[in-house]
């Protein structure tokens, strides 16, 4: 696995820099990359990674000065082609994919290009293909329509198809943001062959424990400039993302007694292949933490928390009061709001204004005479929304995609305070979210908590519940096998019984 | 068996539905299963498999051509002028004329799309409309029937005299519609070129970043798509021995149902010649039947229009959903 930088280098970049409307995205960079070496880029977003990545791929010209060197050999500059040629591959987080072909189709795409038309051999497409996956040791299907196949086999074929144009270098942007604990493992054993027989991975990622689990050495970028090229023998997640951050975060258990009354009870809640015999209280002011892994059923179980589907057996109470819900109106009307996992898709209308976006979830309450959207209204909610969870924008008017994954959480949390919830359900808030975005958003929390709403806060980052909850569950195969306080339980006792 | 089923569940859904059907209406009327019905049902459809294998280019390729049965009207008033011009022409000048001038509108889709990137449903909308209001401007509405003798001549390629004297044939629009068939499939199976085609019709930002050239692919596209239009404007006109300018007009919906049905994706990627042929030959097979049963022929549409839903509507079922695998995360 640690085939660490000799004197055949894959990748020897220095003096990179890159200005974009006289703003330094890159400051005198320098990256290098040892032949079969799995090397991560780490940073947080808007640090730079993307430009440099860009810069190596061709996509941008850096400025002048930068002294590039890709497997021994100099350029002065390079354009997409030549990186190709050059064996750089970069699989990007949609893979590029064609889900309507078959994966031997997809893996041997590169066969098929090429202005003059000529004829196709599918066997010849099968052999590429097979040789491509025995060279990652992985055995798929090879005439399953690609749609068909979960996205951790879609990342295979990704990759197998970055080896068959020769690749000796493979980028991987954030390679296991959607993938299950045991695929993500999955993947990491591929990354590993592919390292044994000398192909270099850059990997981006945001989770750091896998970062220093799979990679020799970790480069470090933080507005623009390398803070350092670190071996990750020996280094910490929290040393590391103080390292991203530029500061450090308290990683203090903030756990307490919360002393209000109970206002969510839930009692052998069950729905068919989904969750079975949940039961739990949630008081209010109380930050109840529920982990567990990709597939456990915790969405499953917020969904019918927030009315989206109908539980088979068991009951829940609000404030003493049985709660029937027809759909996720009536959950939205006994004050239940619910901050989806998938913000991009589900949490916010990307292309519709902060202002929109923020108001949405309350368009009865903003009307005014004849009952008419009033400007007036709106304009005093966005506002007072904004303020009140620091959301950085520019207008209240601006796409809210104009935002950094972390203020978008923001609006999103606005969207939902707006309707003045008692029970908060969040699931996974910090997906996709720098790490000095997400302490933000935990003291936004940690705030709300303390103004007396109940929260539930579901997340597959075991640290994040052990911090920033009162209580933690632990949630699997659609049970909740158990109950920790942070207090007194470990952190790495609760990861070891969640990842197991 | 298997893996055919596999590779194509929609054209086995929809040979197997066709098959139904014929054996329902042979039973229940006696004309349905005879050779004279079978032949004629081939000559009549002809012209619609040949646009609708190349509609199926375009919606693989992501787009969609509003068009192109106008585009056939326009090429056969070209046709007829410039078989004049040149003092008659044969079968070779005809197919190379129909097909140079459908491929020439089409490729007016293609630039129109690239070059000022709209999307092709708004393009040939508006082009469906210019190419329609020119030729009733210029033609005023009038019928041509002084087509040279060698185009508007019934080329029978196989006759047979059944016991009860009647004849069937198969005429040459039939023949071609086969050449056509095998052309597409040829283009878009075996060809690098039709594998980008469903590459980018499937991904166009992964095309794109493959380096498969944008352009080119709408051009063969909708380039294919008129010289087909233009081919079958031929072969109508073969059959009905005159140019009407609004013969066509309304047709484009018809072909792009029953490709819908052969089970082409609107959204590109997806989309065989077999499913074509099949899609049109389930259209007519119904039309046939109702008629043969005696149905009023005002019903038609409404139950071609009732059998596409359901088609559409199962064909996004899939029955492995109702067995086992519950709600997954």
């Amino acid at each position: 696995m640690t085939a660490v930088a000799t004197a055949a280098d894959a990748l020897r970049f220095s003096g990179i820099a890159k200005i974009f409307g006289g703003v330094k995205a890159l400051d005198d960079v320098s990256f290098t990359v040892g032949a079969g070496e799995v090397h991560c880029l780490a940073g947080e977003n808007g640090c730079g990674k993307s430009t440099l990545i860009k810069i190596i791929t061709g996509v941008y010209q850096p400025e002048p000065g930068a002294r590039m060197e890709i497997f021994g050999q100099d350029y002065t500059q390079i354009s997409p082609t030549q990186a190709r040629k050059a064996g750089i591959a970069v699989i990007w987080q949609d893979l590029a994919l064609f889900a309507e072909m078959t994966v031997a189709e997809n893996i041997a795409f590169e066969t098929m290009l090429g202005n003059r038309p000529r004829g196709v051999s599918y066997a010849r497409l099968r052999s590429v293909a097979v040789a491509a996956l025995a060279r990652l040791d992985v055995d798929l299907d090879l005439d399953a329509r690609l749609g068909t196949l979960p996205i951790a086999q879609r990342q295979i074929v990704a990759i197998a198809r970055a080896l068959v144009s020769d690749a000796r270098l493979i980028f991987m942007d954030e390679p296991t943001a959607s993938l299950t604990q045991s695929e993500t493992d999955a993947l990491l054993s591929v990354v590993r062959t592919l390292s044994a027989r000398g192909v270099a991975v850059v990997f981006v990622s945001h989770r750091l424990a896998e970062v220093l689990d799979i990679s020799s050495r970790v480069t470090v970028l933080r507005d623009g400039k390398v803070v350092g090229v670190f071996p990750t023998e020996g280094m910490t997640q929290s040393h590391l993302t103080e390292l991203m951050t530029g500061t450090s975060f308290a990683h203090d258990v903030m756990a307490r007694d919360p002393s209000g009354p109970d206002v969510l009870r839930v009692e052998g809640l069950t729905r068919a292949g989904e969750y079975d015999d949940i039961s739990f209280t949630l008081r209010e002011g109380e930050v109840l933490g529920l982990t567990g892994l990709i597939g456990a059923g915790r969405t499953e179980l917020c969904h019918t928390l927030f009315g989206m589907t109908r539980a088979d057996r068991g009951r829940i109470t609000l404030n003493g009061q049985h709660l029937h819900f027809r759909s996720n109106r009536d959950a939205v009307a006994q004050g239940i709001a619910y901050v989806s996992e998938d913000r991009l898709a589900l949490g916010l209308i990307q292309l519709q204004s902060i202002a929109d976006n923020t108001v949405l979830s309350v368009l009865r309450q903003i009307t005014g005479a004849g009952g008419l959207l009033s400007a007036q209204k709106k304009e005093a909610t966005v506002s007072h929304w904004i303020s009140e969870l620091s959301v950085k924008i520019g207008k209240p008017a601006d796409a809210v995609s104009t935002l950094s994954g972390g203020n978008q959480q923001r609006v999103v949390l606005a969207k939902w305070l707006a309707t003045a919830p008692k029970v908060l359900l969040l699931d996974c808030p910090t997906v996709g979210v720098d790490v000095g975005a997400r302490a933000g958003i935990f003291r936004i929390v940690r705030a709300l908590a303390e103004k007396g709403l109940a929260i539930l806060l579901v997340s597959d980052e075991v640290p994040e519940v052990y911090m920033n909850a009162d209580r933690v569950l632990h949630m699997a195969a659609g049970r909740i096998i158990a109950e920790w306080d942070p207090r007194q339980t470990g952190l790495s006792e609760m990861e070891a019984a969640v990842y197991a | 068996m298997h893996s055919f089923l596999r590779a194509y569940p929609t054209e086995s859904k929809l040979l197997a539905v066709l098959l139904i059907l014929c054996a329902g209406l042979s039973a229940a009327s006696p004309d349905f299963l005879t050779l004279v019905n079978f032949t004629s049902l081939l000559n009549n459809n002809a012209v619609n498999v040949i646009w609708a294998v190349g509609l199926l280019v375009v919606l693989i390729a992501g787009g969609i051509d509003i068009s192109f049965a106008v585009a056939a009207s326009v090429v056969q008033y070209l046709c007829v002028y410039a078989f004049a011009a040149i003092g008659g022409g044969n079968w070779a000048i005809g197919f190379l004329f129909a097909g140079g001038f459908g491929l020439a509108l089409g490729l007016i889709n293609a630039f129109l799309i690239h070059q000022f990137r709209i999307i092709s449903i708004v393009v040939t909308i508006s082009t469906f409309n210019a190419f329609f209001g020119l030729l009733m401007f210029f033609s005023s509405g009038r019928f041509l029937y002084n087509l040279p003798s060698w185009w508007s001549q019934r080329v029978i390629l196989w006759e047979y005299q059944t016991a009860n004297g009647t004849w069937a044939e198969v005429i040459l629009p039939v023949a071609v519609m086969a050449v056509c068939m095998a052309a597409t499939w040829v283009l878009i199976r075996r060809t690098t070129t039709g594998r980008q085609l469903y590459a980018f019709g499937d991904n166009p930002e992964g095309a794109r970043r493959a380096g498969i050239p944008i352009g080119l692919m709408q051009a063969i596209a909708f380039g294919w798509c008129g010289m087909m239009a233009g081919i079958a404007g031929l072969m109508q006109s073969h059959i009905t021995k005159e140019v009407v300018p609004n013969a066509l007009v309304g047709r484009e919906l018809e072909v792009l149902a029953a490709v819908v049905l052969g089970g082409a994706r609107l959204g590109g990627g997806r989309g065989s010649v077999l499913g074509c042929f099949l899609g049109v030959l389930l259209v007519a097979v119904t039309q046939n039947g109702l008629n043969l049963l005696g149905v009023s022929p005002y019903a038609f549409k409404m139950v071609v229009g009732i059998i596409i839903l359901l088609a559409i509507s199962t064909s996004n079922l899939d029955p492995a959903k109702w067995f086992g695998k519950g709600g997954k995360a």
